[in-house]
């Protein structure tokens, strides 16, 4: 399959080099890159108001008649099968309604998995939910219990009597290097790179750095825990969720549960959180199969427990990299290979080797990621999967390099710096990472940085500062569609069943259709987070503001045809093409001749119509397949580490960005300051620790998993060239995964210059350093 | 027994196993109270005992007889919001803002603790009154509310902004 598609996508990138760029989207810029009022505004969220209030209603808050609650049961064997299963005394607990186990639960298929084939896949896992008494990892779901109260649920479930027989499991990274696969492509990109030799280059080379970095399982963490509140009505479905893929989990239940899609509605207004996490998993599954035993609405919130035990988060990784330069630096040889945990059944490759595809350019490369297959709860996307973790490897190696030859990092990466895409060959459509150095080194003082490293103590703390780039691909998911609905008052309504996790979603595309229709921000409502309405794509890879974008852009042309049709010739724009005018100040307006114009009011009056609806599907992303798109970022960090305990103090953290226009100054900077916290994460105290004998988790809980807290967390500064991008809608890139890239090798490599002492073992926790 | 809730009277649950977290989203739909590990480890379920912090998901809701509960929602009008409130829209102290009223309630009491001169691990005079609140004095004071998205320089500033009394 993965095979079939880099044939695919091989084919459609070679046609696409042939075609003349003013053919495709993103062939002329957006004209609104040049003509924006309200983007890039510092607006306040719109949704603000009802957040600090409370009253934003999340998934497991909807009220409903004679709801019900349910408790989940958890494996704590990692292979094998039940063999005997006693729910008697949990049946006849006080208030319990039903309990479910593989025995009751409806017979259903299997959840296609991701897959960037088939954007309506949305699974997570293809292990079947309770469909038999088979164990196929720790953790897994197997019994539901359902109760009038929470209480009496989670009782009943500490009742469930039930026996295992356990058979040998693969639970150790080390024993599944042996039998590791080799994919055939990882998202888009073919796997295997092999430009030249890259093994005799270094070894050839006048400067090399050959080393493995280790990272650990992370989990995503978001606050609010999954849930689901779910009801039936007959044999038509809908379902409160926390997700981060409205339409698509709808498609996919309505498969599953075999009903029609319009049988099925997913709304969710807000997500708590998802950072990757809040997809489609078994939890929503087994909630809505046991409302249809129970034939009543049901809630499910997991405990913070069952979210780790059921829902994955980042695979844990083994990379290697060298890296080999000439006399003069510039790079001869780029290897990065390694290993990374993905059973057969999960969805996610972990792709940390796309960074070093793009990054820099080379004489030589090799690259190859190996997946380790262990039974174990499935993988999945976590905020800039691969690219985080990635990152942290190649930048430390480069930080390597630099120490090596004795050169200033931010010069070595300079040498390097691609003209074009170093392993394609294509344009980027716009990159300025040297500039974000310049700007970014400059107001960080990195000049005051003392090379030598271990060189700077004030009393106990020695002081070190690194930095490292950071890098994420751009994106724009196909088939995003927008509704628009123009009153004669000149109000608009924009509906789409997108997602808002926190990243400002409506208050952005507000901000976007107030300039693109020529309306104030007042006159605009955007409704979303509900299946009913047309479907956008799932929020991931950093891709939802441009997919609603190019969905808006779409909805505006087609507006304007429309109400040029209705204009007719006894209008001051008749005959005028859609190219010949543009929407400004609640009127069509001439382009050539801007005194030349019709209010929509007027439009509309003498039409007699009270409003008009349009519904437009976004263009092809056939940009990204044109041009080399990356967001990137130089990230810098100023650091203390105490030379008595060993315990970092992060007293500076800049990120310096080249993200393309930046539509909203206040929402994104708080988008790059939250990434580069996870980051901090990442770099100083996140693990999901694995039991490798048992196979199982066990830190699962937010004591014993460590997430930055306020006092971990400095003072960010957050900066950006504010260049647009050419190519893509309002010449913005995506901004929501790139601020965790680069930031533990920026950590790491500010600790090296503290203290001497390189870890290439994440987390930096203080018994690495002593 | 009664509990009071935000200026009203409700009768203590039957079942003593119900926490006032759930008593709070379960029974009485003010749902502003958020959940996010049911352990006492996240900070998302705070409300004000007698003004005090708390966290509702370790306290049972019988043992709130005559006690007097504000919430969230207890908080403020939609005209009128309380200057926290206000403030953490303009810092824009939240993200997603799950976490955000669990913020805004532990940031009120913790005000009033530094006000009555209730020393923490940073400060560095334990018998004298701070004359200015520093980050690290909120940053210390605040760490047992977690926020995932990284909300947290604005969620220190919109506090500092409040505690100095500045305005937008």
């Amino acid at each position: 399959m993965t095979r079939m598609q880099n044939v695919i996508i091989d084919s459609v990138r070679t046609v696409l080099g042939w075609v003349p760029e003013q053919w495709l989207p993103g062939g002329r810029p957006d004209p609104l890159i040049a003509r924006r009022a309200a983007i890039g505004q510092q607006a306040s969220r719109l949704d603000g108001p009802v957040k600090v209030r409370g009253e934003a209603r999340f998934a497991a808050e909807v009220p409903m008649e004679k709801l019900c609650y349910a408790a989940l049961a958890h494996s704590p064997i990692t292979r094998g099968k039940i063999v005997r299963l006693e729910t008697a005394s949990a049946e006849s607990a006080p208030g319990v309604v039903l309990v479910m186990t593989h025995r009751n639960m409806p017979r259903i298929g299997t959840v296609p998995l991701i897959a960037v084939t088939d954007l309506s896949a949305v699974g997570n896992s293809s292990v079947p939910i309770m469909q038999d008494p088979e164990i196929r990892y720790n953790g897994q779901v197997v019994a539901l219990v359902l109760a009038e109260t929470q209480e009496q649920a989670d009782h009943a479930a500490t009742l469930l009597d039930i026996e295992y027989m356990s058979e040998p499991a693969k639970s150790r990274f080390e024993d599944g290097k042996a039998d590791a696969r080799i994919p055939a492509s990882i998202l888009i990109e073919r796997n295997r790179v092999s430009v030249g030799n890259a093994e005799r280059e270094l070894a050839q080379a006048r400067h090399s750095v050959d080393n493995v970095y280790k990272t650990p399982g992370q989990n995503h963490n978001a606050i609010e825990l999954h849930a689901v509140t779910v009801a039936w009505d007959d044999d038509s479905l809908e379902v409160h969720d926390s997700t981060q893929m409205v339409a698509p989990s709808a498609n996919a239940l309505a498969k599953l549960f075999g009903l029609k899609k319009e049988q099925v509605r997913v709304l969710s207004p807000y997500v708590g959180g998802g950072f990757g996490g809040k997809g489609l998993w078994d939890h929503q599954i087994v909630a809505i199969a046991a409302a249809r035993l129970a034939r009543r609405p049901v809630r499910l919130r997991l405990s913070r427990e069952s979210v780790y035990r059921m829902v994955g988060g980042r695979a844990p990784s083994e990379q290697r990299v060298a890296l080999g330069a000439d006399v003069d630096g510039r790079l001869t040889s780029l290897i990065h290979t390694g290993y990374s945990v993905m059973p057969p059944y999960s969805a996610c490759p972990e792709q940390y080797s796309l960074t070093s595809r793009a990054l820099y350019r080379s004489k030589s490369f090799e690259i190859l990621q190996r997946h380790i297959d262990l039974d174990i709860v499935p993988n999945t996307f976590m905020r800039a999967p691969g690219e985080a973790i990635g990152t942290f490897a190649l930048e430390s190696a480069v930080d390597e390099l630099a120490h090596e030859m004795g050169i200033d990092p931010i010069e070595l990466r300079r040498l390097n710096e691609p003209d074009i895409h170093p392993l394609s060959g294509t344009a980027f459509s716009q990159r300025a990472l040297s500039q974000a150095y310049e700007d970014g080194a400059k107001r960080f003082g990195w000049e005051r940085r003392q090379a030598a490293p271990g060189t700077r103590r004030e009393g106990e703390w020695l002081i070190g500062m690194g930095c490292a780039s950071g890098s994420f691909p751009y994106a724009r998911m196909p088939s995003a569609a927008i509704r628009v609905k123009l009153t004669r008052q000149g109000t608009a309504t924009i509906s789409c069943s997108a997602q808002e996790m926190g990243m400002g979603t409506a208050t952005v595309q507000v901000q976007h259709a107030s300039d693109r229709l020529g309306l104030p921000l007042d006159a605009i409502a955007f409704e979303m987070g509900d299946s009913a309405l047309p479907p956008a794509p799932m929020a991931g890879g950093s891709s939802q503001t441009a997919s609603l974008s190019g969905a808006i852009i779409a909805a505006a042309d087609k507006l304007t045809l429309e109400l040029l049709r209705l204009a007719g010739n006894d209008s001051p724009i008749a005959g005028l093409r859609a190219g010949e005018v543009r929407l400004d100040d609640k009127a069509v307006v001439s382009i050539a001749e801007p005194e030349r114009r019709e209010s929509f009011q007027s439009i509309l009056a003498r039409a007699a119509r009270e409003e008009i609806t349009i519904t437009a599907t976004g263009s092809a992303p056939l940009e990204l397949l044109k041009f080399a798109m990356h967001s990137s970022s130089a990230i810098f960090c100023a650091l203390r580490v105490s030379a008595v305990t060993g315990e970092i103090r992060v007293d500076r953290l800049l990120g310096s960005f080249d993200c393309g226009t930046i539509l909203n100054p206040k929402t994104a900077t708080s988008q790059f300051k939250g990434g580069m916290i996870m980051g901090l994460g990442l770099a100083l105290m996140e693990e999901t620790l694995f039991d490798e004998r048992s196979g199982r988790i066990m830190n699962p809980s937010l004591a014993d998993y460590h997430i930055p807290c306020h006092l971990d967390v400095p003072e960010i500064e957050v900066m950006w060239t504010g260049i647009p991008d050419p190519r893509s809608p309002l010449g913005a890139r995506g901004i929501g995964e790139i601020g965790i890239t680069g930031v533990a090798a920026a950590v790491a490599n500010a600790v090296f210059n503290a203290t001497g002492k390189r870890i290439r073992d994440l987390p930096i926790t203080l018994d690495k350093l002593l | 027994m009664a509990i009071r809730i935000n200026e009203r009277e409700f009768a203590a649950p039957n079942d003593p196993r119900v926490s006032l977290l759930d008593l709070l989203r379960e029974e009485l739909h003010l749902t502003g109270t958020k959940v996010g590990c049911n352990q006492g480890a996240c900070g998302a379920c705070t409300v004000l005992v007698d003004g005090e912090r708390v966290l509702s998901c370790l306290t049972l809701a019988v043992q709130m007889d005559g006690r007097s509960v504000t919430t969230i929602e207890g908080l403020g009008s939609p005209e009128t919001p309380h200057p926290l409130q206000a403030a953490f829209i303009e810092r824009d102290g939240f993200q997603c803002g799950y976490c955000t009223p669990g913020q805004i309630c532990s940031a009120l009491a913790m005000l009033r603790e530094i006000e009555s001169g209730m020393p923490s691990y940073v400060t560095d005079d334990l018998a004298g009154q701070a004359s200015d609140i520093s980050m690290d004095e909120v940053r210390e004071r605040m760490s047992g509310n977690l926020c995932r998205c990284g909300a947290h320089n604005g969620i220190v500033e919109a506090i500092l902004q409040v505690a100095r009394g500045q305005t937008a």
